[in-house]
C-alpha cells in the first residue's frame, strides 16, 4: 500500500454524548490534522440534522460521510443515520446496510473495528456516554492492532454504562474528563 | 487477545475471493473490500473454524456450504416500503407516467428476499396497473429468490411495514394484502403472479430486456467505482428513452460516467430519468 493514510480519530457515542461533542468540537485547534469520524446512535431518520448541528459548532469542517469519500486530515465525518460506516484499505469510506449490531445502525463496534484494520497504530478511538454495550469489542480490536483507546470518564458521563462497560472488559489507555478531551485530541 | 485469534488477514480474504472466482465464477473482486471482509469474518467466527485452511477447504469442497456462504456474503437486509417518501414519489411522479403505456416492464435488480418487489406490486395494484405490468425481480443469490417467491415474511414486522405503507400514501388497511398464519404473513398471490423472480449477476450478466423503470437500492454501495460505472451503463442500456432509474438513499449518479445521460426527477428520493443514449 503506497497511499499515505491520515492519522484518524473515531468517536463513538450514544445517549448523552451529543452535548459532549457540542463542547468538544468548538474547542479543537483549527490546525488539527486528524481525520475525525463520528458515529452516534440515533433514530433511523433519513435526515442530515446531526451533521448540520455539529457543523454550526465545529471549528473544523463537518460533513455527512458519503460512500467513496476519501478521508482527509482536518475534516470531520459523521456516519449517516441507518447505515454502518466502514473504511477501505485506501482510506475511502463505504456505507453498509447490513444487520444492526447491538440494536444499532450505525454501530460503533463496526466502525472501530473497520478503522483498526486499516489504520492500526495511526488510530485513536474515544467512546462516550451511552446505555449500550456497543463500542467495547471495537475498542479491544483497536488496542490489539496498536491504536490508542480512550473513554469518557463514567463519573462525568450522562449515562455511565457504555464507557464503564468498556472499562470492565479491557484496560483502556485513557479515561478522559470533558475538559481534558480537546487537549488529548490535539496530542494525537 | 483470545477473541482475535480467529481474525482473517487481508491476504486470506483475497485467497477466498480468488477461490470463489476460479472455482465458482462468483466475482467479488470489485466489491467493497471492507464489507466483504467483514461478512467473511463473521462467518469464520460464527462457524468456529479452527483455522483458515479448514475454512477454505470447506468453501472449495462443499457446494452446499457455498450456497450458504453466498447468502452470508451478500447483504440481504430489506423491508417493505422502506423510505416511505421514495414510494410516495413512485406513486405521484413515476407511476402516473407509466400508466400511459400499454404495457409496463419493471426491473428490481438485487431484490433480495423481495420485500420491495411486493411493495411495488401493491402500488401497481392500487393504481389498477398491475394487470398490464411485469416485474422482473433478480438477485445473484438463489436462496433469497426462493424466499422471495414464497412471499412469506415474519408477522412481527407487519406493524412497521404497515406504518411505512401509510406514510408512503397508502390508504387501505395493510392487512388486506396478506393472510396471517402463526408468526408469518403470506402475501396474496394476486400480487406475485406478475412477478418473475430470476437469478441475475450484475457483475457478469448482460441486459435481458428493455424497461421503463429500474429499481436498484442499496446494492451499488457495495461496489467499487469501476463496477458501479459498469452496472450503471447496464441499467442505462436496459432503459427505454425517458425511462426511470431509482437508487438507494445514499447512492448517486453524481461523478459517474452515466451522469450526462440522466436528469434528476426527485433528488431526495433518488429517482432519475433517462434523457439521452
Amino acid at each position: 500500500m503506497t497511499v499515505s493514510l491520515p492519522r484518524t480519530l473515531v468517536i463513538g457515542g450514544s445517549a448523552g454524548s451529543l452535548d459532549v461533542l457540542l463542547q468538544l468540537l468548538p474547542s479543537l485547534d483549527p490546525a488539527c490534522r486528524l481525520a475525525i469520524i463520528i458515529v452516534l446512535h440515533r433514530k433511523s431518520d433519513n435526515e442530515t440534522l446531526l451533521s448540520d448541528l455539529l457543523a454550526t459548532r465545529s471549528v473544523l469542517p463537518v460533513k455527512e460521510a458519503e460512500e467513496k469519500d476519501l478521508l482527509r486530515p482536518g475534516m470531520v465525518y459523521v456516519a449517516p443515520a441507518d447505515y454502518h460506516l466502514l473504511i477501505e484499505p485506501d482510506g475511502t469510506l463505504t456505507l453498509d446496510y447490513s444487520e444492526k449490531v447491538h440494536y444499532s445502525r450505525p454501530s460503533i463496534d463496526v466502525t472501530f473495528s473497520a478503522a483498526a484494520e486499516v489504520f492500526k497504530e495511526r488510530l485513536a478511538c474515544l467512546l462516550l456516554s451511552g446505555a449500550n454495550t456497543d463500542g467495547a469489542d471495537g475498542l479491544q480490536m483497536v488496542q490489539a492492532m496498536g491504536g490508542v483507546t480512550a473513554v469518557q470518564d463514567p463519573g462525568e458521563a450522562e449515562v455511565a454504562f457504555m464507557p464503564r462497560h468498556a472499562m470492565t472488559v479491557m484496560q483502556v489507555d485513557r479515561v478522559l474528563k470533558q475538559k481534558e478531551m480537546a487537549e488529548w485530541v490535539m496530542s494525537l | 487477545m483470545k477473541e482475535h485469534v480467529h481474525h482473517l488477514k487481508d491476504e486470506e480474504v483475497n485467497i477466498l475471493l480468488n477461490d470463489l472466482l476460479e472455482q465458482y465464477g462468483y466475482d467479488f473482486t470489485d466489491y467493497s473490500f471492507a464489507s466483504v471482509k467483514r461478512r467473511l469474518q463473521r462467518v469464520y467466527i460464527n462457524d468456529r473454524f479452527p483455522s483458515f485452511a479448514e475454512f477454505r477447504y470447506r468453501v472449495i469442497r462443499d457446494s452446499t456450504y457455498l450456497t450458504y456462504l453466498m447468502e452470508q456474503i451478500t447483504v440481504n437486509v430489506t423491508e417493505m416500503f422502506r423510505d416511505p417518501a421514495f414510494f410516495q414519489a413512485l406513486r405521484k411522479q413515476v407511476l402516473p407516467v407509466l400508466a400511459t403505456y400499454p404495457f409496463i416492464r419493471i426491473w428490481h435488480a438485487g431484490c433480495s428476499t423481495g420485500e420491495e418487489v411486493y411493495s411495488m406490486a401493491i402500488l401497481l395494484q392500487e393504481m389498477n396497473l398491475l394487470h398490464k405490468s411485469v416485474i422482473y425481480a433478480t438477485d445473484i443469490n438463489e436462496s433469497v429468490l426462493e424466499k422471495a417467491r414464497k412471499g412469506i415474511f415474519p408477522l412481527a414486522y407487519m406493524q412497521q411495514y404497515s406504518q411505512n405503507y401509510l406514510q408512503s400514501g397508502g390508504q387501505h388497511d395493510f392487512s388486506r394484502y396478506y393472510a396471517a398464519n402463526y408468526e408469518y404473513a403470506k402475501f396474496s398471490e394476486s400480487l406475485s403472479e406478475k412477478i418473475i423472480f430470476a437469478a441475475h449477476n450484475l457483475v457478469t450478466d448482460r441486459s435481458f430486456n428493455e424497461f421503463q423503470l429500474i429499481i436498484c437500492r442499496n446494492v451499488l454501495i457495495y461496489f467499487n467505482k469501476d463496477l458501479q460505472d459498469k452496472v450503471l451503463h447496464l441499467f442505462s442500456e436496459s432503459l427505454e428513452q425517458l425511462g426511470f432509474l431509482a437508487l438507494g438513499a445514499k447512492e448517486t449518479l453524481r461523478f459517474t460516467t452515466v451522469a450526462p445521460l440522466f436528469k434528476p426527477l426527485a433528488q431526495k428520493e433518488k429517482i432519475w430519468r433517462k434523457i439521452a443514449t
